[in-house]
Formats: structure tokens, sequence, C-alpha cells
């Protein structure tokens, strides 16, 4: 059983590496590039009956930190 | 007087924090990561710079997580007192004793210089030794520096006297320019730059002993 949490900042919290990236890629010539966002992927291998809910626990107390990330849980 | 400097894996500034501890007359404790419990009769925690953990996952946050940080959570809930440097700060952001968190630096870049630090408020055991105004110098050096609160804890910060430092040309982005906070009973201290390094000749400033001699004069016997 597994499980991928995907961690994002929130929006209007200024993501200098996603700004950088954005530079980046203008000054390649993609020039329809207008905002770039990075963020992390986790995958988690699980114990069957690992539940949904356990995953948002695991994502408030360490995965993300919810003062400035919001994060996403996809069963795989 | 005690003081105990806990030591992560990858904390680099834990001496340096002790001996400024030990220069201001405290007798200090190192205390190791996996302690559960931290000495009796300690006055003062000690959360020292460095890369705890390697800086896995979020600065701070795997630190956060680990045994002794549990019995400084108790510490803090009790009205004890404590001092988050660096990444001691960010530390006691991932555990919830300070608000906000600490972004990468606006700039990306790591941050090893001096830089001029305005002390906002005189009313705590660790700015007691300045005066409202002050531009003290002293050392950052960090790539995570970036504070970053919402609005309302901003506002919060504000109305309560408990933004402590900031810097007069902010180097890293942070909001309100703000480089080291207190908490709501004003006996925990967070900030980024580093007084520990700025307490000897040797160092090549000593602005920082004066946040040392303060501590001692509040915890030494009458």
């Amino acid at each position: 059983m597994k499980a991928r949490v995907h961690v994002m900042l929130k929006d209007g919290v200024l993501d200098p590496q996603g700004e950088a990236v954005r530079h980046a890629l203008g000054a390649m010539g993609f020039d329809k590039v207008e905002g770039v966002r990075q963020g992390k992927v986790i995958d988690l291998e699980l114990a069957e009956g690992a539940t949904e809910a356990d995953i948002t626990d695991m994502c408030e107390k360490l995965l993300a930190n919810t003062v400035i990330e919001r994060f996403e849980i996809e069963m795989v | 007087m005690r003081a105990a400097v806990i030591v992560f894996p990858g904390s680099n500034c834990d001496r340096d924090l002790a001996v400024a501890f030990e220069r201001a007359g405290f007798s200090v404790d190192m205390v190791w990561h996996k302690d559960a419990t931290l000495p009796d009769g300690v006055d003062i925690v000690g959360v020292p710079g460095g890369f705890s953990y390697g800086d896995y996952l979020r600065c701070g946050a795997i630190a956060a997580q680990s045994p002794i940080c549990k019995a400084l959570v108790q510490h803090t809930e009790r009205g004890g007192y404590a001092i988050g440097i660096c990444n001691g700060f960010q530390v006691l952001t991932e555990t919830g004793i300070l608000p906000g968190a600490l972004l990468r630096n606006a700039g990306l870049k790591y941050i090893c210089r001096t830089v001029g630090l305005r002390v906002q408020t005189s009313d705590s055991a660790f700015t007691e030794g300045y005066n409202a105004g002050d531009v003290i110098d002293i050392p950052i050096a960090h790539h995570d520096g970036n504070y970053f609160a919402d609005d309302e804890t901003l506002a919060t910060l504000k109305d309560q006297d408990r933004v402590a430092f900031t810097y007069d040309q902010n180097p890293n982005g942070s909001r309100d320019d703000i480089a080291g906070i207190l908490s709501g009973n004003r006996r925990v201290l967070g900030m980024m730059p580093h007084p520990e390094r700025a307490a000897d000749s040797g160092h090549g400033g000593t602005d920082g002993a004066a946040l040392f001699r303060a501590l001692s004069g509040v915890f030494a016997p009458a």
C-alpha cells in the first residue's frame, strides 16, 4: 500500500526557489512561463490498514509545516 | 545558575553557546538530543545553531521531534526560559514554542557576515542590557533565515512588543525585517543572528555579551 504526499508552499508565501527557476527559464528563452512554484513529493510505503486520516496526522505533525505549507494526499 | 545546551547531530554552535553562558557565570550541562529529560534545576535551555539532522525535510523539523525537544516544550510550558539561535530558532518555531517559520533567504544565498541589529524592546531578560533603538553588530550565518508569519501573527507580535530585534538592512527578506522574537511570556527568545559569536574581543566584536550578562543578572542568587 502506497501513498504520495505533495507539499507546496501556501499561496501568498514567497517561493524564492520557484522564482529563481522562473528567471532561469526566461533567460533560456522559455518566455511563456509566468510563474513557478516548487514543492516536495514524499512517497510513503504503508502497512495494510493505514488510513488517509493517519497520513493527514503525519502531514500535520511532521511532513508539512502548516504555517507555510499545504499538502495533498494521493493514495496510489 | 545553570544552563543546558542541547546537542543535536549537526549542531555546530553548541560549544560557542556554552562558552558564552560560562563567561556570564552559568554552569553548563551539554544535553544530548536522545535524552528525554533536562537536568534538574536548569534555569535556561540553549538551542544552538548548526544543521541539526542535516536540515533534512525542513530546517529544525526532525530535531523538533527528538526526545529532548519534548522535554524542552514541557520546560517552556512550565514557564522555563530558553534561547534558540539560528538553527535553534528554526527548532523553536518547528516545535510551536514560537510562532511563524523560517523560509529560504529571498536572495537564495547562504549569508555569513556581521549585520546591524536594532533592539526593538529592552523589556525581556535577554534584552534588558540594551536600550530600545540601539543598533548592535552581530554576525549572521544562515541560508534559511527569512522569517515568515501571517498578518495576524505579525500584528500580535507587534501589539505585545514581542519583536526583540530587527535588521537595520534586511539581508534575507524576513517580514518586517524581523531578526528575533519573544514568546508570549517573554521567557523564550528565538533569533537568527549569533550573539554567542560576538561575545569575546577575539571574535571581532562583543555586542552580544550584554545578552548573556543580562541573563546572568536574572538568575544570579540574591
